[in-house]
């Protein structure tokens, strides 16, 4: 031990100056430009998404600057953010955190993509006392902590379903049947985010009194799920929940067509980024899925537009078609500005105390934080893929189409 | 047990596990074959099996997507696979063919990181899936399902192990391999290049690894990470068959499919690899106190 010794010490001397360097409450706002931090998943399992998030900060910051950046105190600002590869890895995030706080001096943190990475990383700017705008760490998990400085633009994982659920008792009542009767069938990945979602599926379940038949939690190495499958086949639920990430509905569509396994409802999260219409065509038909968001949606501000301006410039941008996390990525940063903006002072205390106020519009949906810092403005939608399309089906307010409940058996197709 | 009740009602399920069981445990006895091969004739245990799996499914996907028959994607896939394990033979492994099992085993387990890492470079971490066309077929008024591409991977399994076995035995090369398995020392002293029966044996491993990875991606889903779950599972296979003989294997990873099957039903799916790997000991233990008796029997 005594061998690292020097080296420890080296390396606190040196985080001491590069804090007493960057020192004060205003340090990282240079010039005129205010720096963000983010540690975001370039390579690994997630490298995917961490694109899309990183682009969705990048699209946000870039048209923030070009419309003459943040007014602080009647001085203009611009935005840059500084970023890591957390090699989809928590501890490698959490490292790079503490990098990011200690020796590059950033002083406002944007989240990472997941919510593992999430958790790794708030203990850190909790630490510092910096606070982290995240938007793509839904698991409930994270606001159960008491953590001061998170704040998330995000639907909370045990939404994510809710509104399936929801939508079948609705349609259960208008053919006259009692929810109660409604016989549920769920198999949700063994990790902590999907199981939060499960914990509020089951939430939901008891809520309308319907019968949970099948409870199946998927190991994360998936690879076949023929056994609950066999199981639903026999137990007819009306209502078949799936959720493992984008290899959950690939697989359950896949396996479920090979197996002639039909149920009125098949509801899943992670759809578009399965890209299930690419992936299965025809088959893909009557799925019904949890979004985020999506751009159909009549959501909008005075910075990127319309949800649908939002697309067509990402698009035009990047090549293409946002999916959720890349418009809730861009959302976080404008939830930032318009933080700065009122708080007048880069103080990080104050900046806290404004993101906590925080209560706006955007294109991705109203922002509004509660206590814990999760956004309780904004509800989950529903998808139904009808005619190789994605349709809104709910909540009722934004819904674009009707929801073709039940889904015809594989047979009638 | 609610789940065993509904096995007792309806006991037509049990047909449909088994069924299912049998041709999932198809695909692990290709990648166990594999795995038999090279620690029988290598004393190598590839811990990058899986992921050869995982390149021969993302081969095929592309052979399709450039127009070729889904079908046709298996041969590609072996044949590109093949000439990959040569090159990795030729580049990494024939340093620690000689060697103590721990370097060949820190070898192949840095080839396993460095395959997920460049697959997911290069191929994305999407999840990816190709559609083999083929339909399903109904017994038992539609109460049992087999979907035609699991039985195509269960029969490609059998063919696959048929022509293995007559290259082992009939070709000269599978003669040099069998001879080398059984003594290198000896048999480089009848002449044999030691050198070229490694390398064929690897590179016929990836090969394998290749057609079952064509498979896979026709019959479930792909992704970058997905090889650890084919390693350890042909390991199972391996540690269960013994060396040097398929037809073991190949019952082993037929067993080992409907196992996980009816574990996976019974006990619900979080419990399906518990399930396997706790027969696993049990499976070890079992055969540890029988060679104790048989030693204790030869004193």
């Amino acid at each position: 031990m005594t061998y690292f010794k020097p080296l420890a010490t080296a390396v606190a001397a040196a985080a001491t100056v590069s804090l007493l360097a960057s020192g004060s409450a205003s340090a990282k706002v240079e010039g005129d430009t205010i720096t963000l931090g983010a540690a975001v998943s370039l390579t690994g399992k997630y490298s995917t998404n961490g694109k899309n998030t990183k682009d969705g900060y990048d699209l946000a910051v870039k048209r923030i600057n070009e419309m003459g950046g943040v007014k602080v105190g009647g001085k203009s600002y611009k935005l840059a953010i500084t970023y890591y590869d957390d090699e989809s890895t928590p501890a490698r995030g959490a490292q790079l955190a503490e990098r990011l706080i200690n020796q590059d001096g950033v002083k406002y943190v944007l989240g990472p993509y997941s919510s593992g990475l999430t958790k790794a990383i708030a203990p850190v700017t909790e630490k510092y006392g910096v606070p982290m705008v995240e938007a793509n760490g839904a698991s409930r998990g994270l606001f159960a902590q008491g953590y001061k400085y998170l704040f998330a633009v995000l639907s909370t994982s045990e939404q994510y379903l809710q509104e399936a659920l929801n939508l079948a008792a609705e349609q259960a009542k208008a053919a006259g049947k009692d929810p109660k009767t409604l016989k549920v069938a769920v198999a949700i990945e063994n990790d902590n985010f999907s199981q939060d979602v499960r914990a509020g599926v089951i939430d939901d379940i008891k809520r309308h009194g319907m019968q949970l038949v099948v409870d199946d939690k998927l190991p994360p190495e998936l690879n076949d799920m023929a056994a609950t499958l066999t199981k639903v086949r026999a137990l007819k639920p009306d209502i078949l929940i799936v959720s493992a990430h984008a290899k959950g509905p690939a697989l359950a569509i896949r396996q479920m067509k090979d197996m002639q396994v039909s149920v009125p409802m098949l509801a899943m999260t992670h759809c578009d980024s399965a890209k299930i219409i690419e992936k299965f065509g025809k088959d893909a038909e009557y799925a019904v899925c949890a979004s985020q968001w999506d751009r159909a949606l009549s959501y909008k501000d005075n910075v990127l537009g319309s949800a649908e301006d939002f697309a067509k410039a990402f698009e035009k941008e990047y090549d293409y078609a946002p999916p959720y996390q890349a418009a809730e990525s861009a959302a976080a940063v404008l939830v930032y500005a318009d933080a700065f903006a009122r708080a007048g002072d880069f103080d990080t205390a104050k900046v806290r105390d404004a993101l906590a106020a925080t209560d706006m519009q955007t294109f991705y949906g109203n922002i509004k934080f509660d206590a814990t810092g999760k956004n309780t403005a904004k509800p989950m939608v529903l998808y139904q893929v009808q005619d190789g399309k994605f349709k809104v089906v709910a909540p009722s307010k934004w819904a674009s189409a009707k929801v073709n409940y039940p889904a015809p058996a594989w047979a009638d197709r | 047990m609610s789940s065993l009740d509904l096995l007792f009602q309806a006991p037509i399920l049990s047909v449909q596990l088994l069924i299912d069981g049998i041709l999932i445990g198809a695909v692990f006895a290709l990648a166990a074959y594999g795995m038999a091969l090279v620690w029988g004739v290598m004393n190598i245990i590839n811990i990058a099996q899986g992921e050869f799996v995982m390149l021969g499914g993302y081969v095929a996907l592309y052979a399709a997507q450039a127009g070729l028959h889904p079908f046709l994607g298996i041969p590609v896939a072996a044949a590109v696979m093949f000439v990959l394990g040569w090159a990795l033979y030729r580049a990494v492994i024939f340093r620690v063919v000689d060697k103590d099992l721990f370097i060949s085993l820190l070898a192949t387990f840095g080839l396993s990181i460095l395959l997920q890492q460049l697959a997911n470079e290069v191929f994305s971490a999407d999840v990816r899936t190709l559609s083999s066309g083929l339909g399903t077929i109904f017994l038992f008024d539609g109460m049992v399902t087999v979907s035609e591409i699991k039985l195509v991977a269960f029969v490609a399994t059998l063919a696959l192990g048929v022509c293995l076995l007559l290259f082992l035995k009939k070709s000269r090369m599978g003669q040099a391999i069998r001879a080398t398995a059984q003594d290198a020392r000896a048999a480089r002293i009848l002449g044999i290049d030691a050198d070229r029966v490694y390398a064929t044996t690897f590179a016929l491993n990836a090969a394998i690894c290749g057609a079952a990875g064509a498979l896979v991606v026709m019959t479930w889903i792909i992704h970058p990470y997905l090889g650890l779950a084919y390693t350890v599972r042909s390991f199972m296979i391996v540690v269960v068959a013994g060396l040097g003989n398929l037809g073991a294997v190949v019952a082993a990873g037929l067993g080992l499919g409907a196992a996980e099957n009816f574990a996976g039903f019974l006990l619900g799916a979080e419990y399906q690899a518990a399930f396997v790997f706790s027969l696993l000991v049990v499976i070890l233990v079992y055969r540890n106190i029988r060679l104790g008796r048989q030693r204790k029997y030869l004193k």
